[in-house]
């Protein structure tokens, strides 16, 4: 008791006696730059507030970072609210944001060293028409992720446009329960990327101009494995710009020309898109077998296989005359000639035998397609890619289809 | 108190004090250290302490203290935790260089170990740069900054952080420019929040690891943890009860296995820990990682863009030029260099420690 008394004595003394209160803030509101206020602004935020960056290029040399819950982040517009990062010396991202209850809105964030806008660990975040870019041409040496949610819950992402992110544009790593919609996605590596998430929709989407349009990853070693993703009514079209990913990462493995990759998840449906005039192919199916991975990786956990995939209603047309690896070449030459073209869905041929009864797949472990006449490359893998197939037989299924994710907002 | 509200130039060598809620403006208010008389003096009751391995901050140096009021009582020993100190509790951590010739020249050298470094009486010879505060408060522990003035008379309250432009000089590279970044307030927690979840602020380096290790006061080296017992900061450790240890990463004749995973574990693991910012990477670089996967070994990178290097594993026993672990220590590219917060510069001696530790393990990875 005696001591909280001498606590409040000190405290009160240098509030009165000083004839000013002991102020957390030593810039003056007008002195201080547009750049230096909004940094205040985010240290400063408490939930319920709503930060509005006005009109005009800001640029920052330090990363931004925000740990309130419950803030709105709103600019005038993605072409008229810019965070520039050309000049930045330090942080790994644009805008860290640690907190829940988040919404960003109307904004652009450019030409971060590393990530654009990254939220690392929260529920109910909302990204909403933002512009997540790297200037110039795509390049290597350009930041990893435009927008990139991780390990967070009721997500909704809609109306942004990601440019030129040298690994994912639109990044959702390890989330549950998310909606991705109406998003642009260009001359990135990944254009939109769900990485070991439960339950995304992905729709009404643009990705164009990407190494890969749309991906549905899981990789190992994580604590969540990622199932049930829709990717449906999204334009996925001419993703054939060069794989300048970084070496060793999980997308550098994508090939030039992939329209909507599934690599190792499970319970993926991909139907009623407009998939076009991707190179290498319109849809792939994977394993992580065929992007760098081996037993010694392994958790005795994770599931490499990709299983309970449903392909059906697509629109497809061109694509599939230029692969961009060895061995989908050889497969392009041996069964199709010079001049053909791969067929719309293309599977590398790695699956669970421990899983096989009676030598048969269980249906519901399957990749099923049941869209008109499409044909379908087993590209063989586990034979050395020797003994490529266009058998449709065992693709001849249907699956229960998934839910819509319910995010539970009006 | 009068003087409180001046600049603090004329605070003499006073009392601590604890403000509840408000930060005052000039760290001369804490009454932690008095600067007048051209040496950094503690005030009494305030206690300089070190660690076994420190976080390496481009090549600063630091002087670490506590104060813990007495009238608040002592705090209680946790084991593998840092001890439950009472509110009132101040820790500081001030970060200088000693000065070079020119203006924005500081010097690289080794800071010293187990006692105060003589430097500090001779203000004239050294630049001041910041100093961080963690204190304890009703409802937790608030991190509070203050940045050093130019004539080193007081140091001044930011939230918003700061960049200092400054070149290094050392016999072995000659000068190195780079910015100094004092950290704002909401970074602060990219360190000191190594719980993602709950994203509470704590001190890091008070855990017992850490903190096991002898420290000269004044005639004679004392373990740190008695002396904080023998003068009534702290209590409850049974004197039987066995004290983890990290050692002294530059301590050559400590094993180098030993000497890596200290280095990593303060460095690192506030981050790479099983419920840190960096469980998203599910790599784990505190003490208790087991060696495999989790500890990087043959494991694949899952977000780490520019990280990579071009390299496929975290480590490649035998091999720390395919390591993307060497690589993210050795790079100063923002966007890929680790530490990703209070780091410009390469720490040279840190980066040979974990090329010797990978250079010595058994073992491939294959793809």
């Amino acid at each position: 008791m005696q001591f909280k008394a001498a606590i409040l004595a000190s405290t009160c003394l240098v509030l009165t006696s000083c004839g000013q209160p002991a102020s957390d803030t030593p810039q003056s509101e007008t002195t201080a730059s547009a750049e230096d206020r909004l940094m205040e602004q985010l240290i400063d935020a408490q939930p319920g507030d709503v930060i509005e960056i006005p009109e005009g290029t800001l640029n920052f040399t330090r990363g931004l970072s925000l740990t309130a819950d419950g803030v709105t982040i709103r600019g005038q517009g993605m072409d008229k609210t810019v965070l520039n990062f050309a000049d930045q010396i330090s942080g790994a991202e644009g805008l860290l944001v640690t907190a829940s209850d988040f919404t960003i809105e109307d904004l652009a964030i450019v030409d971060a060293k590393g990530d654009g806008l990254k939220v690392n660990e929260g529920e109910n975040i909302t990204i909403r028409r933002v512009r997540a870019e790297w200037t110039g041409e795509p390049k290597t040496e350009n930041g990893a992720y435009g927008i990139y949610p991780v390990q967070t819950t009721n997500v909704l992402i809609e109306d942004t446009v990601t440019i030129g992110a040298s690994d994912a544009g639109l990044y959702v790593g390890q989330s549950k329960d998310v909606i991705v919609r109406r998003n642009r996605a260009e001359y990135n590596v990944a254009g939109i990327e769900i990485e070991n998430t439960v339950n995304a929709d992905v729709y009404e989407n643009v990705a164009t101009n990407n190494t890969g349009g749309i991906l549905v990853f899981n990789m190992p070693q994580l604590q969540q494995e990622g199932k049930a993703t829709r990717v449906f009514n999204n334009r996925v079209f001419a993703n054939n710009t060069d794989n300048f990913g970084h070496p060793g990462t999980p997308v550098a493995s994508v090939p030039a020309g992939t329209g909507v990759i599934v690599n190792s998840n499970d319970l993926v449906e991909i139907f009623d898109n407009e998939i076009s005039d991707n190179n290498t192919g319109n849809i792939i199916v994977s394993s992580l077998h065929t992007t760098g991975y081996s037993e010694e990786q392994a958790s005795a956990s994770f599931d490499p296989y990709p299983e309970g995939i449903f392909i059906y209603n697509n629109t497809f047309s061109g694509g599939g005359a230029a692969p961009d690896t060895p061995e989908l070449k050889m497969a392009l030459q041996l069964l199709f000639g010079d001049e053909g073209r791969l067929p719309d869905v293309i599977w590398d041929g790695y699956y669970d035998e421990a899983k096989m009864v009676d030598g048969v797949m269980p249906d519901a472990l399957k990749i099923c397609i049941d869209n008109g006449d499409i044909g379908v490359l087993n590209a063989n893998g586990p034979s050395g890619f020797m003994q490529p197939s266009t058998d449709m037989a065992p693709f001849a299924c249907t699956l229960e289809k998934l839910a819509p994710v319910d995010l539970g907002r009006s | 108190m009068l003087s409180a509200c001046s600049s603090g130039k004329d605070l003499t060598n006073d009392a601590p004090r604890f403000f509840a809620e408000e930060n005052p403006v000039h760290l001369s208010e804490w009454g932690l250290m008095d600067v007048s008389g051209g040496a950094l003096e503690l005030s009494d009751g305030v206690v300089a302490y070190d660690l076994n391995s420190a976080l390496f901050t481009d090549y600063a140096l630091k002087l670490r203290t506590i104060w813990v009021p007495e009238e608040a009582g002592p705090a209680l020993y946790r084991d593998n935790d840092y001890p439950d100190f009472p509110v009132g509790t101040v820790i500081s951590k001030t970060f200088y260089y000693p000065r070079g010739t020119g203006e924005n020249d500081v010097l690289k050298v080794t800071d010293t170990h187990g006692e105060t470094n003589p430097i500090l009486q001779q203000l004239d010879r050294v630049r001041l740069m910041e100093t961080r505060l963690l204190v304890r408060r009703d409802v937790g522990w608030d991190a509070v900054s203050y940045v050093w003035n130019d004539d080193q008379s007081d140091a001044r309250l930011t939230k918003i952080g700061d960049a200092q432009r400054l070149t290094l000089m050392s016999e072995d590279h000659g000068g190195e420019a780079f910015a100094y970044i004092v950290p704002d307030i909401n970074q602060c927690a990219g360190c000191h929040a190594p719980n993602n979840t709950t994203r509470e602020i704590v001190p890091l380096g008070m855990r017992p690891r850490h903190i096991n290790k002898p420290y000269r006061h004044d005639e004679n080296a004392v373990n740190q943890i008695e002396h904080l017992q023998l003068i009534g900061d702290l209590q409850g450790l049974d004197d039987a009860a066995p004290v983890q240890a990290n050692v002294d990463w530059t301590d050559g004749q400590q094993p180098l296995n030993a000497r890596a995973r200290s280095y990593l574990d303060i460095n690192c693991s506030h981050c790479h820990n099983p419920v840190g910012p960096a469980d998203t990477s599910g790599l784990d670089l505190s003490m208790d990682a087991l060696s495999g996967p989790e500890l990087g070994v043959c494991k694949l990178p899952i977000a780490a863009g520019a990280g990579t290097g071009g390299r496929a594993f975290s480590i490649v026993p035998g091999d720390p030029d395919a390591s993307i672990l060497l690589h993210r220590v050795e790079t100063t590219n923002p966007g890929a260099m680790m530490p990703e917060l209070g780091r410009a510069l390469q720490h040279r001696e840190g980066a040979q420690l974990l090329r010797d530790w990978i250079a010595e393990m058994e073992g491939t990875c294959s793809t």
